[in-house]
């Protein structure tokens, strides 16, 4: 019914924010290691991301949710069937929100360097499994007809899923760098700039490596080939990758970094898209996939999140927006002198 | 190992963890906020350093509460699938609206607060932290809302197999939850204020900063007064409507077994689960049980031994959370008061100081014994009368329920040590000169 596809595009939407939002901030904690040179260096790229990555975390707590509320029955078999990835996923974020704040309070090169190797698997650690989540959702899982998941942590390491993490990542990396060489200046900056550069092609390798590879392993390419309209999700992912160079040609970092969330966009809704109306597809049997039409909540609470959606999102959207733009700035040294800083 | 108890030790211990770090948050918003208002108001810069100083024990909290946080959200998914299918429908749609309305304001605007001094004007700033506090304490409404709904179900209907939603306003008006509420962010402000007057109390021992931690120690001394009177006030009230709806809970958390009008409360008493009876009755007062429960002296409480044994909560246990709770929530306003009589002669009076200082882990001890009152009180059931805990568990192999326990233990053990280290650090360090603004 409407009701039940207007809330798969939804859940596809906060996820597609998420990644677009904390993306960044997994993507400059996954460089930390190779472009944070001096401590200098370290701190101006988390204090890049101080005021922000609280807020786009929640993109995070709100898809789930939202999985929840709309699709309780994917909520369930997804969290319990994942549940070792999560779990790792997990740790990694707690750890990394905990080194935000913990790194600076102690003056002692080992007690940073502690935070610094959390800050890096707690960034590192999601974008990949995010990846390989997501790609097995798209690929299908060994999902019996009691919905129960017969496989484990290694079902999900097929080459499919690695590429998916590794598509993430890559996405990820761009997208933070591209962060930094707008919140950055002087050498700092000229690194996230050649990173970007430097990592741009590999991204397009790895996305059209996945492109091809989901007509193989998937069925994502049925909706398209029925719907060919469809396909313009695709160009619009195209378009943000190669808007990403053209932009990055002239300099224009705010440009790129906007061309790269279209892409990131793109890429998540390409699955999306695809996977309608499956949410968690068994590759044993169809009959035994989760749809958004079989695993949904009742028409009443679907009326009433819609409307709590529709009420407080966008008013989430406005203050986001004005949080961004009071932190658009170049992250500089008097900034790090102030007694708040990270 | 048997992976329902693996289940219910990793919830048990993830959200008692994640609750030693809320209350702080809750409260100390809320009086970091004042701080800050009476600050942007008079230009007093001491409001400024109080701001600060505690604002900056207040951030440290606040991020190990945040990530430990989220461990909960995907634990129902996790640890609890079944559960999360059959209530989905209604339990899912007040967790969603936490983050959309509360999660996102809370956490946008924190990063604002911290990173925005020099760019938003002085009463701007403290709105901000006003707004912090505010959707701190929503998101608590919500999932005290959604609590509320598994210890009294209401507004559903058993459909497709399952609850589902009937009637949103019988779920977020649920009498249950507006007692509980009005129970949880009192007892969250009490902690905050006896944290802020016991961190005072110790400065103010050692003749230091007196009069910035004589003028904290006031400030909260306030909050900590009417946040401990309303809380036991209030409570009883909640234990008079918890007797209605949830007798089992009424009967163990007073190791009651007889049912009997006129029903005495036992000052001593050691419960004899086995045997269904209490080895040790000493000190009974006919008829305060009646009274605790119904507010009528000649009312019948339902004892124990007339509800079927797989339906009974864990005695001892409900019990001893019970006591703890009342014991420590009748020592609070006391130690409040006589707070407010010495505000003004805090440093003479040194036995005062040391007592305060000692009192900062007492409102922690309560609030989590209450919490294991509300759970374990509610045992056997996940949702009260509708689904037993056990049958809320997900299919998931043992050995990886026992592995993520491991984990959380060994995590959460190192950052409840920096965490308190860094906050007990910084509080002992006291103020600093604060640059100009």
């Amino acid at each position: 019914m409407l009701l039940q596809s207007i809330w798969f595009y939804l859940w596809g939407l906060l996820w597609a924010v998420f990644f677009i939002t904390d993306g960044f901030d997994f993507g400059v904690g996954s460089l930390y290691p190779f472009l944070g040179k001096t401590d200098r260096d370290k701190r101006i790229m988390i204090n890049s991301l101080g005021p922000l990555w609280d807020g786009n975390e929640v993109w995070l707590l709100t898809a789930g949710g939202v999985t929840f509320a709309a699709f309780p029955l994917v909520y369930a078999v997804m969290f319990s069937s994942l549940y070792t990835a999560l779990m790792l996923i997990l740790f990694a974020l707690i750890l990394r929100g905990v080194s935000f704040e913990f790194r600076g309070k102690v003056k002692s090169p080992a007690w940073r360097r502690l935070w610094d190797t959390c800050i890096f698997i707690g960034s590192v650690t999601p974008a990949i499994l995010f990846g390989v989540a997501f790609a097995n959702i798209f690929q299908g899982l060994p999902i019996d007809e009691n919905h129960l998941f017969q496989g484990n942590l290694l079902t999900l390491l097929n080459p499919y899923g690695l590429l998916g993490g590794i598509l993430f990542l890559v996405f990820f990396l761009v997208h933070g760098a591209l962060w930094l060489s707008i919140r950055t200046e002087g050498e700092l900056q000229q690194r996230a700039i050649k990173t970007a550069n430097l990592l741009w092609p590999a991204l397009l390798i790895v996305a059209v490596a996945f492109l091809a590879y989901s007509a193989v392993a998937t069925s994502l390419y049925q909706n398209y080939l029925a719907h060919p309209a469809l396909f313009i999700v695709i160009l619009a992912a195209v378009a943000g990758l190669l808007g990403i160079k053209l932009f990055m040609a002239k300099k224009a970092y705010f440009s790129a970094w906007f061309a790269s969330a279209l892409a990131i966009i793109g890429a998540t809704f390409f699955g999306v898209v695809g996977l309608f109306p499956n949410m968690f597809p068994s590759n044993i049997n169809p009959e035994f996939s989760l749809t958004a039409f079989n695993a949904s909540s009742s028409p009443l609470t679907l009326k009433i999140m819609l409307m709590v959606v529709l009420l407080f999102i966008p008013v989430v959207i406005v203050y986001q927006i004005w949080s961004y733009s009071m932190f658009s700035g170049k992250v500089t040294d008097q900034d790090l002198d102030l007694e708040e800083a990270y | 190992m048997d992976p329902v108890l693996l289940s219910r030790l990793q919830f048990a211990a993830t959200t008692m963890f994640h609750f030693l770090f809320v209350p702080l948050t809750l409260g100390l918003s809320i009086i970091v906020a004042y701080m800050e208002v009476r600050y942007a108001k008079t230009g007093d810069e001491t409001y400024l350093r109080m701001t600060k100083f505690w604002g900056k024990l207040f951030l440290i909290n606040f991020a190990v509460g945040v990530v430990t946080g989220i461990t909960l959200e995907f634990q129902f998914g996790t640890n609890w699938s079944r559960y999360s299918a059959y209530v989905g429908d209604v339990f899912g749609s007040l967790l969603a609206i936490e983050a959309s309305a509360a999660f996102f304001l809370e956490s946008t605007l924190i990063g604002i607060w911290v990173f925005g001094w020099k760019k938003l004007s002085k009463m701007a700033h403290a709105i901000v932290m006003c707004l912090v506090a505010a959707a701190s304490n929503l998101s608590a409404l919500w999932i005290l809302i959604a609590n509320s709904w598994m210890q009294n179900p209401v507004g559903y209907v058993y459909n497709n197999g399952r609850a589902e939603l009937s009637d949103f306003s019988a779920v977020v008006f649920n009498k249950f939850a507006i007692l509980q509420i009005l129970h949880v962010i009192p007892s969250a402000i009490l902690l905050s204020a006896f944290f802020v007057m016991g961190i005072s109390a110790y400065h103010l021992f050692k003749k230091q900063h007196i009069d910035f931690f004589t003028r904290s120690f006031k400030t909260a001394v306030v909050f900590g007064l009417i946040a401990s009177i309303w809380v036991v006030v209030e409570g009883d009230a909640h234990a008079v409507h918890v007797t209605e709806t949830q007798p089992t809970k009424l009967a163990a958390m007073e190791a009651h077994w007889e049912t009997q009008k006129r029903a005495p409360m036992v000052l001593l008493t050691i419960p004899d689960e086995k045997n269904e009876r209490n080895l040790i009755e000493i000190g009974k007062i006919p008829g305060l049980l009646s009274f605790l429960g119904h507010h009528d002296v000649n009312a019948e409480v339902i004892g124990l031994k007339d509800f079927p044994r797989e339906d009974r909560p864990p005695v001892l246990l409900t019990f001893i959370s019970f006591r703890t709770m009342v014991a420590l929530g009748t020592l609070f306003p006391l130690l409040a008061v006589i707070g407010l009589f010495l505000q003004n002669r805090l440093v003479e009076n040194r036995w005062y100081l040391v007592v305060m200082m000692a009192a900062i882990p007492l409102p922690y001890v309560a609030i989590q014994a209450g919490w294991m009152l509300a759970e374990l009180g509610r045992q056997p059931w996940i949702v009260y009368g509708l689904m037993r805990t056990t049958d809320g568990v997900s299919p998931v192999a043992s050995w990886q329920v026992l592995a993520s326990l491991v984990a959380f233990v060994m995590i959460y053990g190192l950052l409840g040590a920096v965490g308190y280290y860094l906050i007990g650090k910084n509080a002992i360090k006291g103020p600093a000169a604060i640059e100009a603004a």
